[in-house]
């Protein structure tokens, strides 16, 4: 009788378990449709996104992340600042010169001895080449600007540098991925390279890569980086973000983009 | 000022039912924020959408405090001649944004 109790019993904790797995959202490895979103072993967010945020993200109308692409390209050819310049007067026609250039950032600037975010990059050129007033984090310029540049490049592999001169940040930002944080004294890899496909209570915990930043997230209800979404995180496991654009982020940027190397730029992408 | 973008078929055969996709980037602050500094946001969301059909009101909706940011809006229209699709977002503080399409009905 007792065997019985608790053969009925593993079979509702058996039961709980599948219930809760088939509410995940379906992915097939094999489905041609998730072929984009797949390189090797690593998947995009894409694939852990629920079927109706696909389906936004699928359709460029409904995406709201092109409201920063078409604000984007209002101001590339915007002149601001003392040197009477547009991004335009350089660089020329952005769909030509841009392409590409987003699957390559973060990436070293011999000028500045640094590595560099593409927000830092557009805002170098206004400062040096335009005279014009720096983007403020987060704001709406540099978020379309950044968006505009990055979506010129989307359908191209994330080809990230992380030898050479850039090889003290990239080694940084392993650090720093791999070293426990804050009051749940965890790691990015914990979540990201350990558990991936797991839950975090009723999230699905995807790889973490950043392919498609800058993007529209539901939860926000507008357009972030890269820089925001790592500060977030470092505020869900309860530890003090790294301040926009610092060092420390901009490895963590560096090396969460190498992790994604060879996955397609999806930018703008729309998650939950 | 927000920018609406707009998708509406510019050729559409007589009776035929085509569809009208919007969305414009509105914060819609629902008013039930506070600022860091602890003081209440005032509301500021887009309240009404109305689309006219060659000046004939043809689709109105009113809007709440729970509609997302940057509203996305889809509905259905028939063809009946052809002229211009006027399409309005009313702002709380009174700014109205607009849109207009041409189409050429067979």
């Amino acid at each position: 009788m007792r065997k019985s109790v608790l053969a009925v019993s593993v079979a509702l904790v058996v039961a709980a378990v599948t219930g809760k797995a088939l509410a995940d959202p379906p992915f097939d490895p094999k489905d041609p449709k998730m072929a984009p979103y797949i390189a090797g072993d690593k998947r995009s967010g894409y694939t852990f996104a629920e079927p109706e945020t696909r389906a936004m993200q699928d359709d460029d109308f409904t995406n709201p992340g092109f409201l920063w692409v078409e604000e984007g390209k209002k101001l590339w050819s915007k002149a601001e600042g003392a040197a009477g310049k547009a991004c335009k007067d350089c660089h020329g026609d952005a769909e030509k010169s841009m392409k590409g250039v987003g699957a390559v950032y973060p990436r070293f600037d011999p000028h500045v001895n640094s590595v560099l975010i593409l927000e830092q990059k557009i805002n170098q050129c206004r400062t040096e080449r335009m005279k014009a007033d720096e983007w403020k984090w987060d704001s709406k310029p540099l978020n379309a600007m950044t968006t505009f540049v990055k979506h010129q490049s989307r359908g191209m592999p994330l080809a990230v540098q992380a030898d050479g001169p850039a090889a003290p940040y990239f080694e940084m930002g392993r650090r720093l991925y791999l070293q426990r944080r804050g009051l749940n004294d965890v790691a990015c890899k914990h979540c990201h390279e350990d558990y991936w496909g797991q839950h975090l209570r009723t999230e699905l915990l995807s790889q973490g890569m950043p392919n498609g930043f800058p993007q529209y997230r539901l939860k926000w209800q507008t357009l972030g980086t890269a820089q925001k979404r790592i500060r977030g995180c470092n505020e869900e496991v309860r530890a003090e973000p790294y301040p926009w654009g610092s060092i420390e982020n901009v490895a963590l940027e560096l090396y969460a983009t190498w992790r994604a190397n060879g996955l397609k730029v999806e930018s703008p992408a729309v998650r939950k | 000022m927000p920018t609406p973008r707009v998708k509406i078929p510019a050729q559409a055969a007589k009776g035929e039912v085509f569809e009208v996709k919007t969305t414009i980037d509105h914060d819609m602050e629902s008013g039930q924020r506070k600022d860091s500094a602890g003081k209440p946001i005032p509301r500021k969301i887009i309240n009404k959408f109305v689309c006219t059909y060659n000046g004939k009101e043809v689709f109105k909706s009113d809007w709440a405090a729970a509609i997302s940011a940057n509203p996305y809006l889809s509905f259905f229209l028939t063809a009946t001649e052809s002229g211009s699709i006027e399409l309005k977002w009313h702002d709380d503080d009174g700014q109205v944004y607009s849109a207009s399409h041409a189409i050429t009905v067979a």
